[in-house]
């Protein structure tokens, strides 16, 4: 790409689909021609319920700018109620994130039947342009959390010290 | 023969591992009497020049507790490194960050800021804040430089072992040394402490119910605990579940909610998450907004489940974008 072509940025987003519900309608999504953004990652896992948030913090130390969920409507739940539980951890995860200075809206659960493949469609291309709004998550790469710090003066505005206690 | 030399240090901590070291109380002896403590700051007069002059790899082993920020815990911690056969972090704030590690939600600008500027009881119209060097007339001076960010003693130097708690118990700390003098060595990384959750050794076990669903968490204060009954099954928010056994239940006998400070069981990578996710699904509604009702009562997330560890933790420290490119 030439130089003073302004790159658009184009969010990275790890989509999480339970098995029996949302999976199956990404499936009848693309079985359906249907296009959507290709910025989506889908990892299929057999429950909402499965999804540990160890794997959505995982997802954004490994670069994802986004993670989606996607499991069975209220009630509709292979498993009876993977999905409450996964309705439970997202609200606290979401309050969580916030408080270490992640939007919360970097992260989306929605309810997807097996028969709704336009609203996988939909779901990911709003979640896209919502992620692309909120920019890149830039963590800081793990191999700098590790490396020494460089020698930087303490203050971050050019403050004399007085010399001795007065 | 001559005795094994063994070394203490402390880091960002609050003497508590130290105070630990002491709990041994007569078997102390033992451990003087297999061992020669060649350099322990806090008890004994030593100085950075002894350690220094010491040949490489002349410390059997090196006991540092307490989280790494600053440039003169680095540079010790380096030194003894460099000086020891082994290194074990001892306790939480070596092992996963600790109590420290909370400083990783603010950065050094804000703690600055608040430090010497904002408190209401600082007056400081001239601004003076430490600086890492000044000429004074009687020659240069200089201090550490406080890093940004908290670390674990494993994301600056090797570390061999691990002694978690806060502070480690005292029968954990008299096995690992006995183990170590004797030259009975676990395999490199290990956690020596029993990788079982801590439920398993609470004598609450056996009123843990089938099933602990709660319309609303409590906290300590607010409800009059009882001795008996599991502390989840009350409503506290006890993280037993998810933290190692090896305290001897020391919290939960005492009447109070676990707190975490022996950290994960092996198979966690993110104690916090996994102590978030067993909690929230705790929950017992269906209902969006009920739901969010019930976890309000969890109202400082980072706080109660990174209590020790938000170093350590897939995140590290409060978002601050990379310099540059980044990824």
């Amino acid at each position: 790409m030439s130089d003073n072509l302004e790159k658009q940025f184009e969010p990275r987003i790890v989509a999480f689909f339970c098995n029996w519900c949302t999976y199956t309608a990404a499936d009848l999504a693309g079985t359906a021609r249907m296009t959507y953004k290709p910025n989506v990652r889908v990892i299929r896992i057999m429950c909402s319920g499965r999804l540990d948030p160890q794997f959505i913090l995982k997802a954004f130390r490994e670069g994802a700018d986004g993670v989606l969920i996607g499991g069975c409507h209220p009630g509709d739940c292979h498993y009876q109620e993977g999905n409450y539980k996964a309705l439970r951890r997202f609200t606290l995860l979401k309050r969580f994130l916030k408080s270490m200075g992640i939007e919360p809206e970097r992260i989306r659960l929605e309810w997807i039947a097996a028969s709704e493949g336009d609203k996988v469609q939909k779901v990911i291309n709003e979640m896209t342009e919502q992620v692309r709004k909120l920019g890149p998550l830039n963590l800081e790469p793990v191999s700098l959390i590790h490396a020494e710090p460089a020698r930087s003066n303490h203050n971050t505005q050019p403050v004399m010290a007085k010399g001795g206690a007065s | 023969m001559s005795k094994p030399k063994v070394a203490f240090y402390w880091c960002a901590s609050c003497g508590g591992c130290e105070e630990a070291v002491v709990d041994l109380g007569p078997d102390i002896l033992k451990v003087v009497e297999a061992v020669d403590i060649a350099f322990w700051p806090v008890a004994l007069d030593f100085k950075r020049s002894d350690v220094e002059n010491m040949p490489d790899h002349s410390l059997a082993v090196s006991f540092i507790n307490g989280a790494v920020r600053s440039s003169e815990q680095y540079e010790m911690v380096e030194l003894l490194r460099k000086k020891s056969g082994l290194v074990v972090a001892f306790g939480s704030c070596a092992h996963t960050g600790g109590i420290p590690g909370l400083a990783n939600l603010f950065d050094r600008k804000a703690m600055f800021d608040e430090a010497y500027f904002n408190l209401p009881s600082v007056t400081n119209d001239e601004k003076t804040v430490p600086q890492l060097e000044y000429d004074a007339p009687e020659g240069t001076v200089t201090l550490p430089e406080l890093w940004n960010t908290v670390k674990t003693l494993d994301q600056v130097i090797d570390v061999d072992y691990y002694l978690p708690g806060c502070p480690p118990p005292v029968k954990l700390i008299a096995d690992a040394v006995t183990a170590i003098v004797k030259g009975e060595h676990p395999p490199k990384g290990a956690i020596l402490a029993p990788d079982i959750a801590l439920c398993d050794e609470c004598p609450r076990k056996a009123t843990k119910p089938e099933k602990m669903n709660q319309k609303a968490f409590k906290r300590p204060h607010e409800i009059m605990i009882d001795s008996e009954k599991c502390l989840l099954a009350q409503g506290l928010l006890c993280l037993g579940p998810v933290t190692r056994k090896g305290c001897g239940a020391a919290c939960t006998t005492a009447n109070m909610p676990c707190t975490g400070c022996m950290g994960p069981t092996g198979n966690i990578v993110d104690y916090g998450m996994k102590a978030l996710s067993a909690i929230a699904s705790l929950a017992d509604s269906n209902d969006e907004e009920e739901i969010e009702k019930i976890l309000a009562k969890v109202v400082d997330p980072v706080g109660t489940f990174y209590r020790y560890s938000l170093p350590a933790s897939l995140l590290h420290r409060y978002y601050q974008p990379a310099p540059q490119g980044g990824k």
